[in-house]
């Protein structure tokens, strides 16, 4: 029974685990459902982090430094725009370069706050729920991001699915022409999208200095924005298998902790390796079916668009 | 409608071809000059320390050779799946490997190499970049999975069993369980050819894959075939290219030439293999490539000016202890200029209210 | 630098431009004429890491106070151990550094090749084992630090189970396990050790991660050989202890941090800085412990019982004036094998090349 109750905060730390790239991939997912392909998430993820812990440090507020975090992605993710969008540069290597800008960038904001400890959020705990064994501690003691994470998986997929707005986000993401004969903005519709990209990689990127490690560290995201990216091309564009994923390569990294604290006799490098492994061998047993990966992937995800051509 | 807009030209423009990137060295001087200001450096001579010292000695320009080689080898290698849409992302994974296999024949064979020893490990490195892009290619090819996705995850899986190796059977016996290997005997090094600097042999690997790359793209069948199923892929279909002879083909060639370049890292200026043979060149060779406008000596240049500013920003922190953090915010500046400028090239600027159509 | 106009400005970016061009030296950079010692060290992470780089800068901050008017110091941050630190090396010596501290073991061979070009030229390598004429090379014992980390946790733990984060397995850090294990069961022989690798040194969210599944497995204590204070937070909210690593990380964690081992390389430094001022500089090796304050205790959380505090001081003065051996015999491998013996202690090289673990240790070392 012991050995079946520590299956709870297991699952509850794979949860907690999830929570950043569940944000980042989220965003990055609305992005290229306009089409636009934003490689530049580690970048945008570590400048939120570190203008969400300043915000946060600086007001005392972690609503406030979430909200900075947002904000400060936001704006990157217009820089980008800007370039993508209206100077039509490539998206690959201008993703690229943002990463770049990001992590020096944010070196260069967080120099000041270096080394300073910030108080956690709080936990929320359910009443009556947070006390159900095994469930108790898996599912319902999260502090509020987590569930927050959690409710914008089924709101992204009702405004992409169920909304006038989601529907001209992926028409525009489809065919960008058809699109624009039909009247539609595309520049402007894409420009909102990376906006929320941004915003998601900024509150990621918060999540990560305001609550789960409250504090600032260069480079802290530590690859986990290129994670995100591949998650979405895993979730073949769909936000429920956003979830799936990030669930999966959350869960598959604790449990390779935990087998390592048993003592089995494998190499921890070995081990290290089964989340990568995890995620490209479920990538393969469902990418089988072409045509439903082609129904979901944006058509123009890439191409560049000009009004005149 | 803005004041300012873009009006496409009716073909590129040749002249802005070769332009836009001295009107983005300029824009990045000047915006370097303000960003090093603001900080409170003497920007003249951040600027200085930048792109002059380095290559103001004979060994300070072998040095940025040393630097974009890797560069130039993975970039030109990239640039052709990028023009067929196969998107490798993980030429860092297939770079370790090259180091791993490649240099794996330099321990195996210690202490009894010979002339042999050399050529066997170029072609051991090069079997093991293309061996871990086969993987991908497989997948994608029978399986259906992103290739973007299983090139990515590759690396951090290299870069693990390169972890693994240099801990277990590559540690270097008498190097008191350090993990890094012995020190590689004089068979097993790539010569170097311009004495003063470590100029080795693989840059000239990097100058005939500058060569070939062009070839195959412009003069030969594939390259044409690679061209056509980049810019309509239908087309091909109809033309009866087979689409997957060609994702084998560019993943194998980018796998193979990201493996040439970990081996010339642990078989030239490293001269062992430690746990970290790369800071991340097959990333930054993506951006190469681009920046390069996928064409072979537009990437021999890039990688150059690559290197220069990763080469630039040590000179600057030595010369004047300009933080790493600035050189990134700069090269991050130079970058977006350097892709924005190119808009020039097919789009022309105009002031003013747009006419009635015509 | 004088105060230039707009016009001359112009013109000096148009002499860059140029000089960038043909690839070479347009002008001349402002060199300063000088006649003191400069000192360049070499960081494998960023300064701001709040770890291992960073103590060696505060190492490098302490030159400069003691000793500013006869040297200046330079560093340059985040060099990757691979083909960049040869380069990094050279530039710092060919630019007139006369002292050289390369702070990472990585940085070993890159310095041997760049120093035989420059014999006049003196090296300091950290943490290796190769010597020459003009590279001398210098550690810390961290190990004994662990020994007292052990006592510690030994008397504080309930559950009697200890969790390890650990970055790789090199003999630096197994050693260290080691040391503590050793120190751990001679208190408390019911006590074992967890070990989890995280296979990086600073990696904030995957140490936390590591935390929180050996918390989860019942550890009450939460030791770390990796650079960041993640740990010590997890710790700190779930209500348990932690030992910090490299600085003082208390204001991560007031109620949980127990004590923390901190790099000190202010007095070797500012030492080896003299000795090449007055000509007296040797290649020699130095690996310094408590007694040599090279590495210190962070202060004991006041939630120590006394007399545990009073019985690790003791373990403390017993190591620095040689009554106590962190490797102590008799200590037996994990298949029960007295490894040393009774009345006798690991050697230095022993210590330094240790692949194994000690009785206690849960889990398997990857050989």
């Amino acid at each position: 029974m012991t050995d079946l109750l520590i299956l709870g905060p297991v699952i509850g730390s794979m949860i907690v685990a999830a929570t950043p790239l569940l944000y980042a991939a989220l965003g990055e997912l609305v992005v290229e459902k306009s089409g636009v392909l934003n490689l530049g998430v580690e970048g945008l993820m570590l400048t939120g982090a570190v203008c969400g812990f300043a915000a946060g440090y600086s007001s005392g507020s972690l609503v406030v430094g979430v909200v900075g975090g947002a904000l400060a992605g936001a704006l990157l993710g217009a820089l980008f725009g800007l370039l993508v969008l209206f100077l039509m540069t490539n998206q690959v290597a201008t993703g690229l370069a943002l990463t770049l800008f990001g992590v020096g960038l944010s070196a260069l904001i967080g120099q000041g706050y270096v080394g300073i400890p910030m108080s956690k959020a709080g936990v929320i705990r359910i009443p009556v729920l947070s006390d159900l064994p095994i469930l108790g501690p898996a599912l319902f003691a999260h502090d509020a991001l987590v569930y927050l994470g959690l409710l914008a998986v089924p709101a992204v997929a009702w405004f992409l699915y169920r909304t006038r707005a989601g529907l001209v986000l992926r028409a525009v993401g489809e065919n960008h022409a058809a699109a624009h004969a039909l009247g539609y903005k595309v520049l402007r519709i894409r420009f909102l999208a990376i906006l929320f990209g941004g915003a998601m990689s900024g509150i990621a990127g918060a999540y990560l200095s305001l609550m789960y490690t409250p504090m600032w560290a260069e480079n802290m995201t530590a690859g986990r924005g290129w994670i995100a990216l591949a998650l979405v091309v895993f979730a073949t564009w769909r936000p429920g298998r956003v979830l799936v994923g990030a669930w999966l390569f959350g869960g598959v990294t604790i449990m390779q902790l935990h087998v390592q604290g048993l003592g089995f006799a494998v190499p921890s490098q070995l081990l290290s390796m089964l989340p990568y492994l995890a995620t490209v061998v479920v990538l393969v047993a469902i990418s089988r079916d072409v045509t439903r990966i082609r129904l979901n992937a944006p058509a123009s995800l890439g191409k560049i668009f000009h009004p005149d051509a | 409608m803005s004041l300012v807009r873009l009006e496409a030209r009716g073909r590129a423009s040749p002249a802005m071809v070769y332009l836009t990137p001295l009107l983005a060295v300029g824009l990045t001087l000047a915006s370097g000059f303000v960003l090093f200001g603001l900080m409170g450096f003497d920007p003249l001579r951040a600027l200085h320390a930048f792109f002059v010292q380095p290559v103001s000695s004979v060994r300070g320009i072998g040095e940025l050779v040393v630097k974009a080689t890797p560069l130039v080898l993975i970039a030109v290698g990239l640039a052709i799946g990028f023009r067929a849409n196969v998107w490798n992302i993980g030429a860092e994974g297939q770079l370790t490997l090259g180091a791993v296999t490649g240099g794996g024949v330099a321990l195996a064979f210690y202490g009894d190499g010979g002339w042999w020893l050399l050529p066997l490990m170029i072609l051991a490195g090069i079997a093991g970049g293309m061996l871990w892009a086969a993987i991908p290619a497989l997948l994608r090819t029978r399986f259906n999975a992103s290739e973007i996705l299983t090139s990515l995850m590759l690396t951090y899986v290299a870069v693990l069993l390169l972890q693994f190796l240099v801990h277990g059977v590559y540690r270097d016996p008498d190097g008191y369980s350090f993990p890094e290997s012995r020190l590689f005997e004089d068979d097993a090094l790539l010569p170097v050819i311009v004495s003063g600097t470590r100029i080795h042999l693989g840059a000239l690997f990097a100058l005939l894959a500058v060569a070939a790359g062009w070839v195959l793209i412009a003069r030969t069948f594939i390259g044409f075939q690679i061209r056509v199923i980049g810019l309509t892929p239908a087309a091909a279909g109809y033309a009866g290219f087979n689409e997957k002879r060609i994702i084998w083909l560019t993943l194998l060639i980018s796998g193979g030439l990201a493996g040439l370049a970990g081996l010339g890292e642990v078989a030239g200026p490293i001269g062992q293999i430690t746990p970290t043979v790369s800071p991340g060149y097959g990333f930054t060779a993506i951006i190469v490539a681009f920046l390069g406008r996928l064409h072979p000596v537009g990437i021999l240049l890039a990688a150059l000016l690559m290197a220069l500013s990763f080469i630039g920003g040590e000179a600057a922190q030595i010369a004047m202890g300009l933080p790493k953090a600035i050189t990134g915010v700069f090269q991050g500046m130079l970058l977006f200029f350097l892709l924005a400028c190119d808009v020039l090239i097919r789009y022309r600027v105009r002031f003013g209210r747009r006419r009635a159509a015509a | 630098m004088n105060r230039r106009t707009f016009g001359k400005t112009i013109l000096g970016l148009t002499a860059a431009a140029v000089a960038l061009s043909f690839g070479i030296g347009g002008f001349a950079g402002a060199v300063a004429a000088q006649d003191k010692l400069k000192v360049g060290f070499v960081y494998v992470g960023p300064v701001s890491d709040h770890g291992y780089s960073y103590q060696h800068d505060v190492g490098r901050r302490a030159v400069e106070e003691a000793l500013g008017d006869k040297v200046t110091t330079t560093f340059v941050e985040n060099v990757p151990e691979g083909a960049d630190a040869e380069r990094v090396i050279d530039q710092l010596a060919a630019s007139g550094h006369g002292l050289i501290f390369t702070t990472s073991f990585g940085f070993m061979n890159p310095t041997l090749k760049v120093a035989k070009r420059y014999p006049n030229v003196k090296f300091e390598h950290a943490t290796g084992y190769k010597r020459d004429a003009n590279v001398a090379t210098y550690s810390a014992r961290f190990y004994e630090g662990r020994t007292i980390a052990g006592e510690i946790a030994g008397k504080m733990t309930k559950s009697n189970v200890i969790g390890y984060i650990a970055s790789f397995p090199i003999p630096e850090v197994v050693g260290g396990i080691n040391a503590f294990t050793i120190a751990l069961r001679k208190v408390n022989p019911e006590a074992q050790v967890r070990v989890v690798w995280v296979n990086s040194w600073y990696d904030p969210p995957k140490e936390a991660e590591a935390a929180k599944a050996l918390l989860d497995q019942s550890a009450d204590v939460i030791v770390q050989h990796t650079d960041s204070p993640a740990p010590i937070q997890v710790a700190e909210q779930a209500g348990k202890w932690a030992v910090g690593q490299s600085s003082d990380m208390t204001r991560f964690g007031p109620k949980a941090h127990l004590t923390a081992i901190v790099d000190d390389w202010n007095g070797y430094y500012i030492d080896r800085v003299k000795a090449v001022l007055d000509g007296t500089w040797q290649p020699i090796d130095t690996w310094g412990g408590l007694k040599d304050k090279m590495l210190f205790m962070a202060p004991y959380n006041p939630a120590i019982p006394g007399d545990v505090v009073e019985m690790v001081e003791k373990t403390r003065v017993d190591i620095m004036e040689g009554r106590r051996h962190s490797f102590d015999g008799p200590v037996k491998d994990q298949s029960g094998k007295v490894v040393i013996a009774e009345g006798k202690h690991a050697s230095d090289e022993e210590i330094l090349k240790m692949d194994w673990f000690v009785e206690g240790v849960v889990g398997k070392l990857p050989k």
